[in-house]
């Protein structure tokens, strides 16, 4: 990233800190907490320890990061190098990404920048100025997508709540401040299990692994029975995706023993894309992460991790976006339309443009727009 | 609490069951040399052999015989640490848990009370919350993750088990296997920390006898130089200049660190990443191989978690290994 655009999006940034230190807190026991931050064109910093909200926010105003993270774990000794720091338990993190999500909706509003000559493009597969197939993709903000990441959280916060038993006080759920949201549980029983623990876990949430058998599947399959919709677990939640009603399920139940038990095990496989949480496994299975910080702007859009408290209303281009409005005119060069505070910006052909500060942060971030 | 003769001859790895021993008043030497405890070896020793077929100690509960029980299975730890056969040791070790698993699963489907021993034994020395609710043992969610990962058959993975509330409902035979795997470990672990004083000579044909039976599990190890599936494919999408997840990066490094190559040997097979950075390569690689801070060496992940990060393209010839550093790796046994 240039310099001027550097100076640009690091004075948005401080502003905002510095305004919005009400936003930004450590989590619970932070001085067993591991810190960490980048600053923009740079490395990351981290094994850093801060003991309170008021030594963050220090380091936030003397640093001014492009991104600011968190361990998820704590530790007895979180500052020293990893093999020192002594594990004590970690808090169960999990990410939903609407990329993961594979929607139709994402080639309309994905943007490519070519690796060679840096012209910016969409729809086609090689760049239309130099034809190179070597490009950096970055997607802008969907409705469709955000929609689609929302729907996965309810399913996972529904399975978290019955299943693993955990309260929804103790679930925290964030906007990611891109393209999906963090969901954070702190309980006790759960915090101590290490990375293959959690990897079962993950298993549990996105539905791999699962086999005929527990499903109903006998040895001579003419005599399998098949759960009931009502069931607990994931025995009612197979049950209502294959049955949809109680009516349906002796006539559907006769056609599974006759299509036979490998059709069986293909259907209960192809569920997993349907009734699965869609969770990003490395984020929870990894027990030493460094995770965004809630409150703290992500750069890969100038947007803010926000808590939700009512993820059905939250709007992130509304919610999230916490830059002023003060105009700025950049050289945007965007060929996908993207909304902001309910207005609707771009697509902008390698223009010269006057928009407010926080859409100029946006398509910055984005690698779209360069200060004039 | 204290427990009854019958409860020791079924449960013999309590501690309260060398304490019986002694509330007894035998020692060693006794059993050396006194003709009439010649029995209690014999058994020991049919106890280690039948351990060693893969079979279970069938044992005799008639009031006359519970001190046999229970001193058989104590005189057999004593032959078996003083042999030092670790094949031995762990034969038994496993057969003894299964037996033990017998009768707690029993102990379990009889259990009146959360408060009986087969209850204890499960919390106590294996820190696995279970209570009896209706037909089913019910043992909170994350007890099972920490027990079932022992486990590499699908049927243990957590998706297929009932799970209710934060808990997992189990049947008393589920419930008591899932601590198998525990039980064999605190039953080898008591042998091989036995503090035993210098048997007496009357014992050396005991321990010859030992040391005939374990010659037979001599295992030699024929390895193939094929890389598992996981690892060619790592390799093949490094080798189209494509972009292999840092899970498979990690694999990838500590499959081949693990196998003996050097950190330059592997270095190079990163080039063709799209985000190659040399220095970068070679400090994470320095860092796997354990040449920084504790010297911790990175071991290669298991088959199971290449699973949940979709890094896993198992063929047949994978057969059943749980890490991939086993593939192509066949044991000859003379049993």
């Amino acid at each position: 990233m240039h310099e001027k655009d550097v100076k640009f999006l690091e004075d948005a940034f401080k502003k905002y800190y510095f305004e919005h230190f009400d936003l930004i807190h450590t989590p619970k026991n932070p001085e067993m907490r591991e810190f960490g931050y980048q600053k923009f064109n740079s490395g990351m910093n981290r094994h850093i320890s801060l003991k309170s909200d008021k030594e963050l926010h220090l380091m936030l105003m003397k640093n001014i990061p492009s991104d600011v993270y968190c361990s998820n774990a704590k530790y007895s000794f979180p500052n020293l190098p990893m093999a020192e720091k002594d594990w004590q338990n970690a808090d169960l993190i999990f990410d939903i990404d609407a990329k993961d999500l594979h929607l139709p909706c994402r080639v309309s509003h994905t943007t490519k920048k070519c690796s060679i000559c840096s012209s910016v493009f969409s729809n086609t597969d090689s760049c239309p100025q130099c034809n190179s197939t070597k490009f950096e993709t970055t997607s802008l903000l969907c409705n469709e997508c955000i929609l689609g990441a929302k729907k996965e959280v309810t399913k996972l916060i529904s399975i978290l709540t019955t299943d693993l038993g955990i309260y929804s006080e103790n679930i925290i759920v964030y906007y990611s401040g891109n393209e999906g949201f963090h969901i954070h549980a702190s309980v006790p029983e759960y915090e101590k299990l290490d990375s293959r623990h959690r990897a079962e876990l993950v298993d549990y949430l996105t539905f791999r692994g699962a086999i005929p058998e527990t499903f109903g599947a006998r040895t001579n399959f003419t005599k399998s029975t098949f759960p009931d919709l009502d069931d607990r677990g994931w025995l009612g939640r197979v049950s209502r995706a294959v049955f949809n009603s109680k009516s349906n399920k002796q006539k559907i139940s006769k056609q599974i023993i006759s299509d036979g038990y490998f059709s069986f095990k293909k259907k209960i496989e192809s569920l997993q894309q349907e009734i699965g949480v869609k969770i990003d496994p490395n984020v929870t299975i990894d027990v030493h992460r460094i995770f965004r910080l809630g409150g703290t702007i992500n750069s890969k859009s100038g947007l803010t991790k926000m808590r939700c408290t009512d993820i059905s209303k939250f709007n992130p281009g509304l919610d999230a976006c916490f830059i002023d409005e003060s105009d700025v005119t950049v050289e945007a060069n965007c060929p996908v339309s993207f909304k902001l505070k309910n207005k609707k910006f771009g697509p902008y052909q390698k223009e010269r443009i006057t928009i407010p500060k926080y859409a100029a942060v946006y398509l910055l971030c984005k690698g779209c727009a360069s200060v004039v | 609490m204290k427990l009854g003769t019958e409860e020791i001859a079924k449960y013999p790895f309590l501690t309260e069951a060398g304490n019986y021993l002694r509330e007894k008043g035998f020692t060693l030497e006794q059993f050396g040399s006194d003709s009439d405890l010649k029995p209690i070896i014999e058994l020991a020793i049919n106890r280690i052999q039948t351990a060693a077929d893969g079979k279970i100690f069938n044992s005799d509960f008639s009031i006359k015989n519970l001190d046999k029980e229970v001193f058989s299975f104590l005189i057999a730890v004593i032959l078996l640490k003083q042999s030092g056969m670790n094949t031995l040791i762990k034969r038994f070790s496993l057969s003894e848990a299964r037996r033990a698993e017998k009768f707690l699963e029993k102990d379990l489907v009889n259990l009146h009370t959360n408060d009986e021993l087969a209850i204890k034994i499960i919390k106590d020395l294996f820190s696995m919350n279970v209570t009896k609710s209706g037909d089913y043992f019910v043992i909170p969610a994350s007890d099972y993750l920490m027990h079932a990962v022992h486990f590499h058959e699908q049927e243990w993975k957590l998706v297929n088990r009932l799970v209710d509330g934060g808990n997992v409902f189990l049947s008393a035979h589920e419930a008591v296997r899932l601590i198998r795997k525990e039980l064999d470990n605190y039953i080898s672990k008591k042998i091989n920390s036995a503090n035993i004083p210098d048997l007496p000579e009357s014992f050396r044909s005991s321990i010859n006898t030992l040391l005939d039976l374990a010659k037979k599990f001599k295992v030699q190890i024929i390895e193939t130089t094929e890389q598992p599936p996981c690892v060619k494919h790592a390799l093949e999408i490094l080798s189209k200049g494509e972009n292999l997840p840092h899970s498979g990066r990690f694999m990838l490094a500590t499959y081949l660190l693990n196998k003996g190559q050097t950190i330059e040997e592997v270095a190079p097979l990163f080039k063709n990443a799209p985000d190659y950075n040399e220095k970068i390569t070679l400090y994470q690689l320095k860092h796997l191989a354990g040449n920084f801070g504790s010297g911790t060496k990175y071991a290669c992940p298991s088959c199971e978690k290449l699973k949940s990060e979709n890094l896993c393209f198992a063929t047949p010839e994978c057969a059943n290994i749980v890490n991939p550093l086993q593939f192509g790796r066949k044991k000859i046994t003379n049993a």
